[in-house]
């Protein structure tokens, strides 16, 4: 790799770090407005022009704000799990293809990698639950893992189909593949069991079970403030755009659409599912958390089966 | 699966309701007149204070927010020399309205008390005294009064009977 080649992917990779927390922080900004909007109310519409810039604003008081660790603590820990929360979901983005040839590193095996990031975020919730000594803390961690554990096991299999009918896992291939036709209308159980675990791997609502405020305060992140506070958040919302990354790549086309350019296209698919995540956390209870592992287990992986195993069948039909 | 479409469909169509927010700087909330907030000392119908420095509006003052010390004028009148209130401590009970015989001290609808410094929450008197009668117009405390002053001797009040001789043996 010549030097000039370096230079060229360090500054897109810093430039794409640098957008991504800048719409983290936007996506802050939308979902206060469109829950305030949902609650009847009208949210943040004081700093800015409607209120745009209060995401600089909490950013601003966050960096002010006194980021202390609880007596007890494991001190190392507790400073580390933050950047666990936040590192994978910014490495993930580095295999999305925003649009023909937009990708930091187009792996061959990008959606394996992509999966792989989104699963260490557990261990960032663990560790900080177990290192802040709290009982709460304590409790959203174990659930953490549980949850994991449950929705890992059809969030993988829920892509498969897609997998197999693209016939790779890069995922500019698989872009390319739904040129005609995007695979959300041939694949519609794996894209509803895609989504539904994609809540489930960002930890938003109504599968927040770790942070559930209404029964452990904030779970692992109670004892958290300030900074690491808000690089937990970050971690949360940087994972919702990258499942919703993930799912426009995988079953809406990714950048194809008629008129506009590519990367516009995916930015607005991304954006729609995004909204629709804020729509969910509006309108729906959270259920009891052996109710999600029960339905995982007991519902999802055998649905996610039952796809790839019929998947399967009429593609090697077809190709046989 | 029919519920969570249903929820679905209800919340999301709320995106476009009338939304109750009351944007509080540009649109003022109307309050009633008998809103307990900043609180002030009224005047009589002919511009002299009504406050006679009779102390009870500071004791019965639940957190000592009020400090009052009296002074007399050559006519026989009790008037406060200081009349202090601190806002800073004050929790708008209204229970010094309530204890005032003069219909002196009385709270009003405006809250907007916010401050930058501590010490410009202590009003002094001239900032408390209105030029008004406040909640009760007419009202006149020296003329309904028994106490004696210049210009004014015992039974001559507006509801007082002439003074009774005690050795008159007439009913």
């Amino acid at each position: 790799m010549t030097l000039l080649a370096w230079l060229l992917l360090a500054t897109a990779s810093i430039v794409l770090l640098a957008l991504l927390m800048v719409a983290a922080g936007v996506f802050t900004w939308v979902e206060r407005r469109v829950l305030g909007f949902l609650q009847e109310r009208l949210g943040p519409n004081r700093v800015g022009p409607f209120g745009f810039l209060q995401w600089v604003a909490d950013t601003v008081k966050l960096i002010t704000k006194e980021d202390a660790a609880p007596a007890g603590a494991d001190r190392a820990a507790y400073i580390l799990a933050p950047a666990f929360a936040a590192i994978p979901m910014l490495t993930g983005f580095g295999v999305v293809a925003f649009g023909e040839g937009w990708a930091v590193a187009d792996l061959d095996m990008g959606v394996v990698f992509v999966m792989g990031m989104l699963a260490l975020t557990v261990y960032a919730l663990v560790l900080g639950a177990w290192a802040s000594r709290n009982r709460y803390a304590m409790l959203g961690g174990l659930r953490a893992a549980a949850q994991m554990l449950a929705y890992e096991s059809f969030l993988g299999l829920s892509l498969m189909g897609v997998v197999l009918m693209a016939g790779s896992f890069r995922m500019s291939d698989i872009v390319a593949a739904q040129d005609g036709l995007w695979f959300i209308l041939l694949q519609p159980l794996g894209a509803a069991l895609f989504f539904t675990a994609g809540i489930a791997a960002a930890h938003r609502l109504p599968f927040d079970l770790q942070e559930s405020e209404n029964d452990i305060v904030a779970g692992f992140m109670t004892e958290y403030s300030g900074m690491s506070f808000a690089l937990f958040f970050l971690g949360e919302y940087i994972a919702v755009m990258l499942v919703a990354a993930l799912g426009t790549t995988l079953f809406l086309g990714g950048w194809y659409g008629p008129l506009l350019p590519g990367p516009i296209w995916f930015g607005l698919k991304v954006g729609l599912i995004c909204l629709a995540f804020i729509w969910i956390r509006a309108a729906l209870p959270r259920p009891r958390y052996d109710q999600l592992i029960g339905f995982a287990w007991k519902v999802a992986l055998p649905l996610a089966l039952l796809n790839l195993l019929v998947t399967g069948w009429i593609v090697v039909g077809r190709a046989g | 699966m029919k519920t969570v479409a249903d929820s679905l469909w209800r919340i999301g169509r709320m995106l476009f309701a009338p939304k109750r927010t009351r944007e509080y700087p540009e649109v003022k909330p109307e309050l009633p007149p008998r809103y307990r907030a900043r609180i002030v000392l009224t005047r009589d119908p002919d511009g002299q204070e009504r406050c006679v420095a009779c102390n009870l509006c500071a004791a019965v003052c639940p957190v000592d927010c009020i400090a009052v010390e009296k002074a007399e004028t050559e006519d026989g009148r009790w008037y406060p020399e200081t009349f202090r209130i601190n806002f800073a401590r004050c929790i708008f009970c209204g229970f010094c309205e309530e204890a005032c015989p003069t219909s002196a001290i009385q709270l009003t609808p405006d809250f907007e008390l916010a401050d930058y410094q501590r010490a410009s929450l202590v009003y002094d008197k001239p900032d408390l005294t209105i030029a008004g009668e406040g909640k009760h117009p007419g009202y006149r405390y020296w003329d309904v009064a028994g106490k004696v002053i210049a210009g004014k001797a015992k039974g001559e009040g507006a509801q007082d009977a002439p003074p009774m001789d005690p050795k008159d043996l007439r009913p």
